[in-house]
Parts: structure tokens; C-alpha cells; sequence
């Protein structure tokens, strides 16, 4: 199909990783979390390379905040490692942004839009002034100029999420892990934030991991897509999207690539057979672990 | 125009039971009963015509009026101190609660003012035991309250704070104390109430000065116009105290109203 594109002003464009060494600043490795007996999560391995953004798709249940949570070093794995640039997570590692899907839970009702998004910048910076003007440029740069002074509960809900999106950027993050951050908001709002995340992505080079379970969503915004099964999640596949950059919402998506990849993407996550000769080719292999399921099955 | 209707029959309500009381007394002829004009111009000659270097207070007011207010505070402020602390232990720690509620549900059973002969006994008369006897008051409403506010802190805030890795100090400062700040203002106006009434029991069984000795003489003297100038004195104090603490509390949970209405 169409070739990698070449990389774009201020952007490095990663080739879909295939768990090659080295370059992977992010690598999971068999990792399974159980809750008593039930397996939310099954020997799930992937890697994300170094300015990648990799989506997770999968159905519900699948155990994507699972999966998420481990990553962030907020529950410990029954089996397996996450390893962030080399090291094994066993708390909360440093420099790992979180942007959660609930944010009327995740912004403090009680501090300012500014305050919300300086407070985990206190740790590393004493003097308060140098705070706000760093929390200041991250919500500049979500288009939050003037409404810095304001209470969260003040602002729409898409708003209030590029409020935590900002403190994640502030936070400067060398990963930034995304748990369905759009799952809340209307479907134009939701757009406008995949914009939001892909420039800003492309502005910082951040590496970023999302999950969703939006489809559209997956493919629009990723380099590559991981499909999960359900419970217990395992990988299913891996879809390299090699989509042109920038991409756009109208035109990306009117694009008989993105229809192709999005049916793809679809069918592993129903666990549908890949259809029968004469349609475009399926491009992917299945993940050993995962395997083809009847629909809805697992 | 609803709200100014309102506040005008409550005032007249107000004007008449006044009105009438004065009406009902002036004759005089019941001892008990002293009329409104009565009562006001002893409580003015008793603690307020003082010299203006006394902020016009009189050395009855200044010997027993702020003596008694300034236990009160300070039984309020040690006890809220201790039970926020402790409460915040206590709902955040769920060993500690498992350890401290059966204490903690015999220690708020007990009606305040049968601690203070025990207080009398430690402490001995006087400013100690009075304000031991108010913190005990006033510790139990805070304490059940902070519990309760600290153990319900959103699981959501609070991953959030373990996922920016927010320190300890942060974490109690900026998450856990704001969250419970609700319950815990509810605790504390509980106690305001308590403290009052345990300041003038602690002074009626063991005060060598207060407001709540001057009535215990009086009734032993049968002296009326300072009963009364107390109870007039105590209940307008309520007043304003719960006033200002409504004021404090609305600026310190204006996020929680402003929250609740878009939720």
C-alpha cells in the first residue's frame, strides 16, 4: 500500500515497530494482572518506540484501563514487566503523563484551571512563579489562554479535558498515556482534541499511548493500532497505519485507506474472520497470543 | 422582591415579640420577668460604658465576658486541631479506624458535661479545666466528621495525585484536606455550638471568673438583671459566631457549590 511517509518538519516518524531492541521506550512484556481468579489482562506484549503514538482498541471489557493502569506504575502486574527506557516499573515512574477519561474526577474542584495544572510541577520546581509561567505556556498551547483563573466545573467538558492534557504537557512527560481521554465529550468536541493531541504531539515529539474504544478514533490518530480481546485481554493484532501526516479530520478520513484500515481495525475487534479474496488484503498478521474468536467470543 | 418581603415580616415578627414582651413587663409586677429596655441598659451599664482605652468595656466585661470567650476559642482551636489531625489518620488509615471506632463511638456517647467533675479533678479550678472540658466538648463532633470526610476522598483524586506523583505533604495539603474540607466545616460548626455550652458548664461547676460564674452567683443572690443580660449576651454571641463562620465557610467552599451546580 502507501509508503511510510517522510518525516515532516519537527516531526520524527518511527516505522511501525516490530519489538525490535533499543529504540523502544516503552516495552511490555507478558504482562497479566488478575483480580483474585479473573484475568483481566493475558501475557499482553507490545513496545512503543520513541515518539511513536500507539492506540489500544478493543471492546469493552478487554481490560484497556487494566493494561493503562499497570503501565502508569498504579497496579502492580501479576506476571510479566513494564520496562520504561530500560528500567522495569515498580511504582509510579517519573516524567509519565496521565490524561483519564473522567476529568470532573482528575481536575480538583478546588484549585483554578492554573493551579490544577502547576500542582505536580512542585516537586520539581520550588520557586512558584516559574510554576505558573510553565503551567501558563502548557494551557497556552491547548488554546486555554485567558481562562487560567477560572475553576474547572466553570468549563465545558472539553475544555476541562485539554485542562488535564495541559498538566500532562506541563509535566513534560517522556511518555503520555491516554485512557479513553475522549470518551466523555461530545463527537465534535472529540475531533477537535484528536487534533489537539496530534499537534501537540508533533510539536514536542512526546511518545504517546491511548487507548479508546472509539475505532475511527484509533486509526485517525495512531501510527499504529492494537486490537485487544476480550476478557482476558490479550493482543489480537497489530495494524501499522501508515496514513499521510498531517492528518486531517475531512480529508484523512475520506481517504479509501482510512475506510480499509478502519474495516480492519473493526473486524479484529469483533473477532470477525478477515474477508474473503477480492476486497483489499488483510496486512496483518495475527498476534501469536491472541488468535481468531468466534464474534463476541472469549 | 420575594427575599425583601421575606426579611421584612421576620423583622416585624421580631419587632412585635419585643414589642409585647416590654408591653407585658413594664408594670413590673412580675419579678422574673424584666422588660426588654430593662435588660438592654444593665447589659449597657454592667459591660459596655466602659472607658474608650477599654474599647468601652467595663472591668465586668473584660473580667468575665473575655475570659470566657477567649477559653471558649481556645478550647475550640486545640480541639479542632487534634480531632482534624487525628481525623484525617483515622479516614485515611483503615487500620487505625478499625483500632479507634469502638473508642471513638463510646467517647462521642458520652454527654459532654459529666466529664467536667473529672476535669475538675485534674486540673483543679480555673482557666485549665475549663478549657480541657470545651475541647472534650467539641472534639467528637470534629473527629467523626474529619473521619468520615478523609475515608471519602474520590478514588479518582487520588490516583490522579499517585499518577503525578504527588508527595506526601502535597497529597494531605492540596487533595485529602480540601476534599473532606465539607465535612470537616460541618464538624467544626457542630462543635462551635458545643463549646459555647460547655463554656458556661465548665464555669458553673469550676470558674473562679466568666460569664457562666456571674449567673451561677446570681442565682444564688436572685439577681436577675445579670441572668438575663446573659442570656440576651450568650444568644446574640451565637448569633454573630455562627455568623462569621458562615462567612468563612461559604468562601472556603465556594468550589464545592459551584461544583455541585454543574454536576
Amino acid at each position: 500500500m502507501t509508503s511510510w511517509p517522510g518525516p515532516l518538519p519537527g516531526i520524527t516518524r518511527y516505522p511501525p515497530s516490530r519489538h525490535n531492541s533499543g529504540a523502544n521506550l516503552l516495552e511490555i512484556n507478558g504482562l497479566t494482572r488478575a483480580y483474585g481468579s479473573h484475568k483481566a489482562i493475558e501475557n499482553i506484549s507490545l513496545s512503543v518506540a520513541e515518539g511513536e503514538l500507539v492506540t489500544i482498541v478493543g471492546p469493552s471489557g478487554c481490560g484497556k484501563s487494566t493494561l493503562m493502569r499497570c503501565t502508569a506504575g498504579l497496579l502492580t502486574p501479576t506476571t510479566g514487566t513494564v520496562v520504561l527506557n530500560g528500567t522495569v516499573v515498580t511504582s509510579v515512574p517519573d516524567r509519565v503523563g496521565a490524561v483519564f477519561q473522567d476529568y470532573s474526577r482528575s481536575l480538583y474542584p478546588w484549585l483554578s484551571v492554573v493551579d490544577n495544572v502547576a500542582l505536580p510541577l512542585r516537586r520539581r520546581e520550588r520557586r512558584r512563579a516559574a510554576r505558573r509561567k510553565t503551567a501558563l505556556a502548557a494551557l497556552e498551547s491547548v488554546g486555554l489562554v485567558g481562562f487560567e483563573g477560572r475553576y474547572p466545573w466553570q468549563l465545558s467538558g472539553g475544555m476541562q479535558q485539554r485542562v488535564a492534557i495541559a498538566r500532562a504537557l506541563a509535566y513534560d512527560p517522556v511518555l503520555l498515556l491516554m485512557d479513553e481521554p475522549f470518551g466523555s465529550v461530545d463527537a465534535q468536541t472529540r475531533e477537535d482534541l484528536e487534533d489537539l493531541v496530534l499537534r501537540v504531539r508533533a510539536e514536542r515529539n512526546i511518545t504517546i499511548l491511548l487507548v479508546t474504544h472509539d475505532i475511527d478514533e484509533s486509526v485517525y490518530t495512531g501510527d499504529r493500532v492494537i486490537v485487544l480481546s476480550k476478557g482476558p485481554g490479550k493482543v489480537r493484532a497489530e495494524v501499522p497505519v501508515d496514513l499521510p501526516a498531517p492528518r486531517d479530520q475531512i480529508a484523512t478520513k475520506e481517504l479509501p485507506e482510512f475506510a480499509h484500515l478502519r474495516a480492519e481495525v473493526s473486524r479484529l475487534v469483533r473477532g470477525m474472520r478477515p474477508p474473503a479474496a477480492g476486497s483489499p488484503p488483510p496486512r496483518t498478521a495475527p498476534a501469536a497470543s491472541g488468535g481468531w474468536e468466534a464474534p463476541g467470543g472469549g | 422582591m420575594k427575599r425583601l418581603t421575606g426579611l421584612a415580616a421576620r423583622l416585624v415578627v421580631l419587632a412585635a415579640a419585643i414589642g409585647g414582651w416590654q408591653l407585658a413587663t413594664r408594670s413590673g409586677s412580675n419579678p422574673y420577668f424584666l422588660p426588654p429596655s430593662t435588660i438592654l441598659s444593665f447589659m449597657y451599664h454592667q459591660w459596655f460604658d466602659g472607658p474608650a482605652g477599654h474599647l468601652w468595656l467595663t472591668s465586668d466585661a473584660t473580667g468575665n465576658m473575655l475570659p470566657s470567650v477567649g477559653r471558649m476559642l481556645a478550647g475550640l482551636a486545640i480541639a479542632s486541631l487534634i480531632g482534624i489531625a487525628l481525623g484525617v489518620a483515622i479516614g485515611r488509615i483503615r487500620v487505625l479506624a478499625d483500632l479507634a471506632e469502638p473508642l471513638i463511638h463510646f467517647g462521642r456517647a458520652v454527654p459532654p458535661p459529666v466529664a467536667v467533675p473529672f476535669f475538675l479533678f485534674v486540673f483543679r479550678l480555673g482557666t485549665p479545666m475549663e478549657i480541657a472540658s470545651i475541647a472534650f466538648g467539641v472534639i467528637w463532633p470534629v473527629l467523626v466528621n474529619t473521619i468520615d470526610g478523609a475515608r471519602h476522598v474520590h478514588p479518582g483524586q487520588l490516583e490522579t495525585a499517585r499518577a503525578f506523583r504527588l508527595g506526601p505533604v502535597q497529597r494531605l495539603v492540596r487533595v485529602i484536606l480540601p476534599s473532606a474540607a465539607p465535612k470537616i466545616l460541618a464538624g467544626l460548626r457542630l462543635g462551635l455550638a458545643v463549646s459555647l455550652i460547655m463554656m458556661i458548664v465548665a464555669e458553673f461547676v469550676g470558674g473562679t471568673d466568666g460569664i457562666g460564674r456571674e449567673v451561677a452567683t446570681a442565682q444564688t443572690t436572685l439577681d436577675m438583671p445579670t441572668i438575663w443580660g446573659a442570656i440576651v449576651f450568650l444568644g446574640l454571641l451565637g448569633i454573630a459566631l455562627n455568623m462569621i463562620f458562615a462567612v468563612v465557610e461559604r468562601r472556603a467552599l465556594a468550589w464545592q457549590r459551584g461544583a455541585a451546580r454543574t454536576e
